[in-house]
């Protein structure tokens, strides 16, 4: 999943110091929060009382307007085309899958449950065919009945990736690996649904035929890119503009990176949606260029919460964290954040100078340069999330990475280096991006740390939105010498292949774009996979996951930061508030409710 | 009446003697060493001139200095000292950034750095850009103006107008684009290194218009002058005429302009550490410090007041010493 917010708004915090002064004194006024957990006097639920657990569901009342404000729009709304993982999360107002996660708090919420389908998928043929049953009563914004042929078609958009450009393409991958498909805009048949692999023998009827099986196959039909599209209301590129809507809410305006008001789709029924309860009356969506004011505006109470989930700016945090801790979260976000060994750098290419590095590094300093045992995350032992089946957190810790040798361990270290035949250590080049702040204090505290074992590093910070070219390029990597690239990943949908598969297994190597960064290129993990994606049963694939993360971690590729948390602000009037891992643990917008509708 | 050479009388008798003998005769040895002592006696008067010029020394000196000092305070400027830090926030704990004993301008947020050992540090690259950049500013833009000024023609509308050019041209914009296509290891420099080198060549390189226009107007006044027909007529060749004849007269407003350019350089380097295209981490300057202050502007404001001051006060030291000088070294200008 890409990251959201970007980071580079220094001009802007200056311009923004007055405002926050101003605000300091508004929310001294105000009473605050208080720092006990079981609530404020303004209303607020308590410190993680939304995290993996419901917070205030019988306060909800029907009606209102919710507020979200943001620092950053979309990459798109167009079904199709978004990857943000708050747009996913944000989309299920508008839009309905097949399958889709259950509105339930934590790890239940990563779940799939049946939306538009009446049941889950009944697999046969060894995994090859998934056949749906749409329930009766799903409904377009204009009261027509949503068809398999309306999801096929929706599903087919995938495959337009020259037009509709920028989501995840999974389905692509799965039931068309070869690309024999043109997508829908390039399709001969006269009703455009020429997709072999999707068959829909009636309207109620959809099957779909994989030429090889995945195991994974319906958590990708959870994602918002398999949503129905309707033919006739199809505008291509512009469709993001205005989404045709199958679910509880449709557009009313939009103004891209200014705002967006969703009101009731009248023709949607309670009954035919088993997930989406649908409390306000209208969503509204406010963008600003500065992060700062954004969270100004959410501790002053003019917005409910931040659409964009990734957390408060460090100014408006320890603000939040000082007065009205009652009103912040502190979930897992689902993230890894890490350094990646390219191998093709000397002396990357052994094990044992990688391996000096983990070791010398001081996980503590790493950790409080993310933003410390809160904001940041806790220190990261292996590279599973724990939001992934077959994680095992911090008791996998091949390293002592969170136990004894937390604060780096020279002796360790340096007997690698011998062992690696750089008794004396070397010099090398860490990668970092210019737009993060916290990956420069992370790369500057691993100078450090390494400094210590006879490792020089120099740090080089490329342009952050030059990534796919500049990192992304093994043939760069090379040329430039980075030896250590920082970078952080989060799964596409919770399972070890939404997460490792791009990272870790070798026909993923990309001449541009990659992220394979440390070139992993083993017989024994691409076996896993290959496995992986065939075993069909929950305790087989989750066995595989945890054989997966080990081959990882023993070959010493990545040093793991943080398994990442983040301050998630939570308005006073929100009520039915939960995060859920189905979005890296974000709040479940779908179901969010107001506590008092007129305010 | 103990003491006969009284200042007054010391200071009056040369300048009036020397102006007469300048006007008179325009023998240039002594014209070039009473120059000089003019202007000193003034500037031993202008007290606000001379504070500014003793800070600026003591800034040099601590400059270079800072890893003697930094060894005796028991410091360094690279060394994390977590231990300081509140995890909750990433802020020092204890008042005003954790100023203590040991830290006498507290630490950094998030990794717990001396502030004092790093602004020493940086103390060296801000000197450093602004002098050296200001050296190769000087000696482009007097080579240049004087031969603009003296040959006229062809060679002063060609130099004239790479200078007009070069006024013109984006020079922020411009250093950002090249340093940051500029290779890690270059001409046996690296890391930090080549920052400094690439910033001292641009700012030097987009700073010496200034300076060569006004040699050049220098030259033109000076070069249709009796003292240098009379060098003329007496056979001397044309570099004799440039370089003993012209340069010497010059060197006043090259000074002038040379102790005005350094604080605006030292402004440029803070200003481009700012914005990132500086010096390399863990390299400290004070342009740096300041931009990574921005995060904790509201929960640690002293780690953006130590660096905002040391600018404010170098460049504020610069620019009284360099008034004083020109005022010294101007004798029409009134005060």
């Amino acid at each position: 999943m890409t990251t959201q917010r970007t980071s580079g708004r220094r001009k802007q915090a200056f311009a923004a110091a007055a405002a926050v002064a101003a605000l300091l004194t508004t929310a001294a006024c105000g009473g605050g929060g208080s720092d006990d957990n079981n609530g404020s006097k303004t209303g607020a639920a308590g410190f993680d009382a939304a995290n993996n657990k419901v917070a205030q569901a019988s306060l909800v009342k029907k009606g209102g307007t919710l507020r979200f404000g943001g620092a950053q729009d979309a990459d798109s709304w167009d079904t199709t085309r978004g990857y943000y993982g708050f747009m996913w999360d944000f989309a299920r107002y508008y839009s309905r899958q097949l399958v889709t996660g259950k509105a339930e708090p934590g790890k239940a919420g990563a779940e799939l449950t049946p939306d538009l389908a009446t049941g889950l998928a009944k697999v046969t043929d060894d995994g090859k065919t998934y056949t749906y049953t749409l329930r009766d009563g799903i409904t377009w914004e204009d009261g027509k009945a949503i068809t398999s042929k309306d999801v096929k078609y929706g599903i087919e958009r995938v495959w337009a990736q020259d037009v509709l450009s920028g989501g995840p393409t999974y389905l692509k991958d799965f039931l068309d690996p070869k690309g024999e498909y043109k997508g829908p805009y390039k399709d001969t048949s006269k009703d455009k649904l020429g997709l072999k692999a999707i068959t829909t023998p009636d309207d109620k009827t959809i099957v779909f035929h994989l030429p090889k099986a995945n195991s994974d196959f319906q958590e990708v039909l959870g994602l918002v890119s398999a949503s129905p599209v309707r033919q006739d209301m199809d505008t291509k590129s512009k469709y993001s503009l205005k989404p045709f809507s199958s679910g509880p809410y449709k557009f009313e305006s939009y103004s891209p990176g200014k705002s967006l008001t969703l009101v009731r789709n009248t023709n949607w029924k309670q009954s035919s949606d088993p997930v989406r309860k649908a409390y306000p009356d209208k969503i509204t969506v406010q963008f600003f260029s500065d992060a700062n004011q954004l969270d100004q505006r959410l501790l002053n109470g003019d917005l409910d919460l931040d659409i964009n989930q990734t957390g408060m700016s460090p100014q408006g945090r320890t603000t939040a964290l000082k007065e009205h801790k009652a009103n912040l979260d502190n979930p897992i976000s689902g993230y890894i954040r890490y350094a990646a060994f390219p191998q093709s750098v000397k002396p990357f290419d052994n094990v044992e100078c990688r391996k000096a590095v983990i070791l010398g590094a001081d996980h503590v300093s790493l950790q409080t340069a993310r933003g410390g045992p809160v904001a940041g995350g806790d220190i990261g032992t292996n590279m599973l999330p724990p939001s992934v089946p077959g994680a095992e957190g911090q008791k996998y810790d091949p390293y002592n990475i969170a136990g004894a040798d937390k604060n780096g361990n020279v002796e360790k270290a340096k007997a690698a280096l011998k062992a690696c035949g750089k008794p004396n250590g070397f010099s090398t080049t860490i990668a970092v991006r210019n737009n993060k702040p916290v990956e420069v204090a992370t790369a500057q505290s691993l100078q450090a740390s390494l400094k210590k074992v006879g490792i020089t590093a120099q740090i080089d910070q490329f342009d952050g939105s030059q990534t796919t070219g500049i990192i992304g390029s093994p043939e760069n990597v090379k040329k430039k010498g980075y030896g250590i690239i920082i970078m952080g990943w989060g799964p596409d949908f919770p399972t070890v292949q939404g997460f490792g598969l791009p990272l870790w297994d070798s026909k993923y190597i990309a001449p541009s774009g990659n992220n394979n960064f440390a070139l992993i290129n083993d017989k024994t993990i691409d076996g896993l996979f290959d496995q992986y994606v065939t075993t069909l049963d929950d305790a087989g694939k989750t066995k595989l996951s945890t054989e997966i993360n080990h081959k990882v971690m023993e070959g010493a590729y990545y040093l793991p930061f943080t398994f990442e948390k983040f301050i998630n602000w939570r308005g006073d009037n929100l009520a039915n508030v939960y995060t859920t891992d189905n979005y890296s643990g974000t709040y479940d917008f779908v179901n969010l409710g107001l506590k008092n509708p007129k305010k | 009446m103990t003491a006969p050479l009284h200042e007054p009388t010391a200071e009056a008798a040369p300048s009036a003697a020397e102006e007469a003998a300048a006007a008179a005769a325009g023998e240039k040895v002594v014209q070039g060493r009473s120059l000089g002592r003019i202007a000193w006696e003034r500037l031993k008067r202008d007290k606000l001139a001379l504070t500014g010029g003793i800070v600026v020394l003591v800034l040099i000196v601590i400059a270079l200095l800072a890893p003697v000092i930094t060894h005796l305070l028991g410091q360094d400027p690279d060394t994390f000292n977590e231990k300081l830090i509140d995890p909750l926030f990433g802020t020092p704990t204890g008042s005003l950034g954790g100023i203590s004993g040991d830290h006498l301008l507290g630490v950094e947020p998030v990794n717990g750095r001396d502030i004092l050992a790093r602004i020493l540090y940086g103390a060296r690259v801000s000197l450093l850009v602004g002098f050296l950049s200001a050296v190769v500013a000087v000696v482009l833009g007097t080579v240049l103006g004087i031969l603009a000024g003296f040959f006229g023609g062809w060679v002063d509308s060609l130099i004239s107008r790479v200078m007009d050019g070069l006024l013109a041209f984006p020079q922020l914009l411009f250093t950002i684009a090249l340093v940051s296509v500029m290779p890690n290891d270059m001409l046996g420099l690296s890391g930090s290194n080549v920052r400094v080198f690439v910033m001292i060549l641009v700012i030097g390189f987009f700073g010496w218009p200034y300076i060569g226009r006004v040699v050049r107007g220098q030259t033109l006044s000076m070069r249709e002058r009796e003292y240098v027909e009379a060098a003329r007529s007496l056979g001397a060749g044309r570099f004799y005429i440039l370089f003993k004849e012209l340069l010497p007269n010059l060197v006043a407003p090259i000074i002038v302009y040379t102790t005005m350019m350094i604080p605006t350089n030292i402004l440029t380097e803070a200003a481009l550490s700012f914005l990132g295209v500086g010096v390399k981490p863990p390299t400290s300057s004070w342009g740096q410090m300041l931009s990574s202050a921005i995060d904790y502007y509201e929960s640690d404001p002293m780690y953006m007041v130590v660096p905002g001051v040391a600018i404010f006060i170098t460049v504020l030291a610069f620019n009284l010493f360099g008034d004083g000088v020109r005022d010294a070294l101007d004798p029409k200008a009134s005060r």
